[in-house]
């Protein structure tokens, strides 16, 4: 018996008593010397003998990475592997899927849960499926050409990525940014955020079993669309929010529009109400379903209502103002248990706070430019380049080179109707971004789901999941 | 040595002469720790009240290696990025780790903030940094044998064939 400590995991000979590292975390654990007897374990299996180790003699790393991590445990902590009871078999419970193509999954999620009768223990939601590599992608396109790009990773709230995005480009380039622009986006982002969260009380109600709610959330959202086609000419995917302002100025008669919209959408939240809300049915599926606590909340990272459904009152529109939200007046919705109907009442309120600042922002609305007056970032007006050489040259090269922007790197968050949705931009100088991450809070706020569904029933696992609301599109981006 | 630097872009100067419009409470803090202390950095601003871990990416400096660091700071060719958001003190911090290629390995931060799971393995996923000490360090937006880690500046667009497995590809 030597007590030979090597590390290298080609010197681990068998038979021997030697330390093997774990090839991940590479910490070392002791294999018992007389393997020789114990080893007997051969098991017939398609692919030829198979030799196992038996089950007590897993290491403890591996140990814990089952069943702490894989399945995550809903405290978000590291398993002690001393607790984990390694004679119990697993007999008693099950491991099924759902999903990726199930319909109440909001797109294509995974989600692994295991089940003791209907209780789910240990959840791990699967993602990728939509992964597309649209952070790669935005390396090959210009500042111009890169909000087509990321309007397309929400597709619920499209104008928050474009917004984000230039943003983050704006602080880079140092510009100050007119009045007008800045209001304007403000508009159409509080009009997207009621139209995403009108589209989730659609979804949610469809998946309480209420598709009286789907067809009115639709409908609803249908009327904002159509702004949103007036004005952008695409009911989604807009690319109108652009670095260095907006595309184009607000359409002749927006007022009255933006007014009816919000006449309309206000005593309909009352219907919802009456729909929903005081409706035993629905009470008894969402109070005390998906309980959250602020701790867990913050551990995990947890942005957006299911933040601030814990109690907690972090909105960055208020905590950490950007654009104009600082001359608006607003509440903030806050909820008490963490559970699925404080998620539904922040959400259903917020849609009357958006109305709220959307009113305001029809009285403020300042006379001015819609886009920054650079030459070097904003291509001249179409009237200019038929007269102006120099014109002509600028908005050639805005579209062709794109402009450049100076050398650094810079994290900008907003809040989406999703919760922080932040982008980290690096620029070498040149006119396409070095590096573009997008913080994406659907694809954070997916760790809070098996903290949730722990020790709930398989039949709320639907609700929960669309109470996170997440978009798979961002999730995966 | 944990270096802090003022943020690069707050003494740029505005286009025009015009203050720029910053919001408020959110001016960017740098932090720049070894990759020894970057744990225990985490963990004492932690502890200071940055309760929560906003955003956790890594950025591959292969093609851009003159980037501006402050003194004192080798550049290496990864970079771990870590926003950290503090809700009492309204308060960000970003905190830049330097990790070589040759050894692309970091301590993981999910013991501080369990919130960078799925964090850490996306940049695992799509850089190739080796979070040490996370308790499942896979990939999680890519399938499990793809090769390669696609936002490496030396990974080019186009060079891997799209996944059919059995279709000609161009390699």
């Amino acid at each position: 018996m030597s007590d030979a400590t090597t590390t290298d995991p080609g010197d681990a000979v068998p038979h021997t008593d030697t330390v093997l590292p774990d090839p991940v975390s590479g910490v070392s654990y002791e294999e018992p010397s007389d393997t020789g007897t114990e080893r007997g374990l051969l098991i017939e299996t398609s692919e030829g003998a198979q030799e196992l180790f038996p089950r007590d003699r897993t290491a403890p790393d591996e140990l814990r990475r089952e069943a702490g991590a894989v399945l995550r445990l809903p405290e978000g902590v590291v398993v002690n592997a001393d607790d984990i009871d390694v004679e119990q078999t697993d007999d008693e419970t099950m491991i099924i899927n759902m999903g990726p193509q199930h319909p109440s999954t909001h797109g294509v999620l995974r989600l692994m849960m295991e089940l003791d009768g209907e209780t789910v223990l240990r959840t791990k939601p699967i993602i990728g499926y939509l992964h597309t590599g649209m952070e790669k992608t935005a390396e090959e396109l210009t500042y111009v050409q890169g909000s087509t790009n990321v309007t397309r990773m929400d597709y619920l709230s499209p104008l928050h990525n474009e917004l984000v995005l230039s943003l983050a480009v704006e602080a880079l380039l140092g510009i100050e940014m007119p009045a007008r622009s800045d209001w304007i986006r403000m508009l159409l982002v509080e009009l997207n955020r009621m139209s995403s969260h009108l589209m989730w009380m659609a979804t949610n109600g469809m998946d309480h079993a209420s598709t009286s709610m789907m067809i009115y959330g639709f409908r609803e959202r249908e009327m904002i669309l159509a702004f949103f086609e007036k004005t952008t000419g695409l009911r989604m995917n807009h690319n109108f929010i652009r670095p260095g302002g907006t595309a184009a100025d607000l359409p002749d008669g927006w007022e009255d529009d933006v007014s009816i919209i919000c006449d309309t959408v206000l005593p309909r939240l009352d219907e919802y109400d009456e729909l929903l809300t005081g409706q035993p049915v629905f009470r008894q599926r969402s109070e005390g379903i998906g309980n959250l606590s602020a701790e867990e909340a913050l551990a995990l990272s947890l942005t957006g209502p299911l933040l601030r459904s814990t109690g907690v009152a972090w909105d960055l529109r208020r905590t950490m103002p950007y654009l104009r939200y600082d001359e608006v007046e607003f509440d903030v919705i806050v909820g008490t248990f963490g559970d699925n109907f404080d998620r539904y009442s922040i959400r259903l309120n917020e849609i009357r706070e958006s109305i709220r600042i959307v009113r305001q922002v029809i009285e403020k609305m300042p006379a001015g430019d819609y886009r920054v007056q650079d030459k070097k970032v904003t291509p001249p007006p179409r009237g200019r380049i038929d007269e102006s050489m120099e014109a002509l040259i600028h908005h050639f090269k805005v579209f062709t080179e794109g402009f450049k922007v100076p050398e650094g790197e810079v994290y900008v968050a907003i809040e989406s109707p999703r919760g922080e949705l932040g982008c980290y931009l690096v620029s070498d100088g040149g006119p396409k971004p070095y590096r573009m991450h997008i913080r994406g809070p659907s694809f954070v706020n997916l760790q809070g789901m098996p903290v949730m569904m722990r020790g709930g029933l398989l039949a709320d696992a639907v609700v929960v999941c669309s109470s996170i609301d997440p978009v798979m599109g961002e999730v995966d981006r | 040595m944990t270096i802090t630097a003022d943020d690069g872009t707050s003494d740029a100067p505005a286009s025009g002469g015009s203050t720029v419009r910053r919001p408020r409470g959110d001016a960017q803090e740098l932090l720049f720790p070894a990759r020894e202390q970057y744990l225990e950095v985490v963990g004492n601003l932690h502890d200071e009240g940055f309760e929560t871990c906003a955003d956790l990416c890594a950025v591959d400096y292969l093609t851009h290696p003159g980037r501006r660091l402050p003194e004192g700071v080798v550049p290496q060719r990864f970079e771990v990025v870590v926003n950290l958001l503090s809700l009492s003190q309204v308060r960000r911090v970003r905190i830049r780790v330097q990790v070589p290629a040759d050894d692309p390995v970091l301590a993981t931060l999910f013991d501080v903030y369990p919130g960078t799971e799925a964090m850490e393995r996306e940049a695992y996923d799509l850089v190739g940094v080796v979070f040490e000490g996370h308790p499942d360090m896979t990939r999680i937006l890519l399938p499990e044998d793809w090769e390669g880690h696609p936002l490496r500046k030396d990974y080019g667009v186009g060079r891997v064939p799209v996944q059919f497995k059995g279709a000609p590809g161009p390699r």
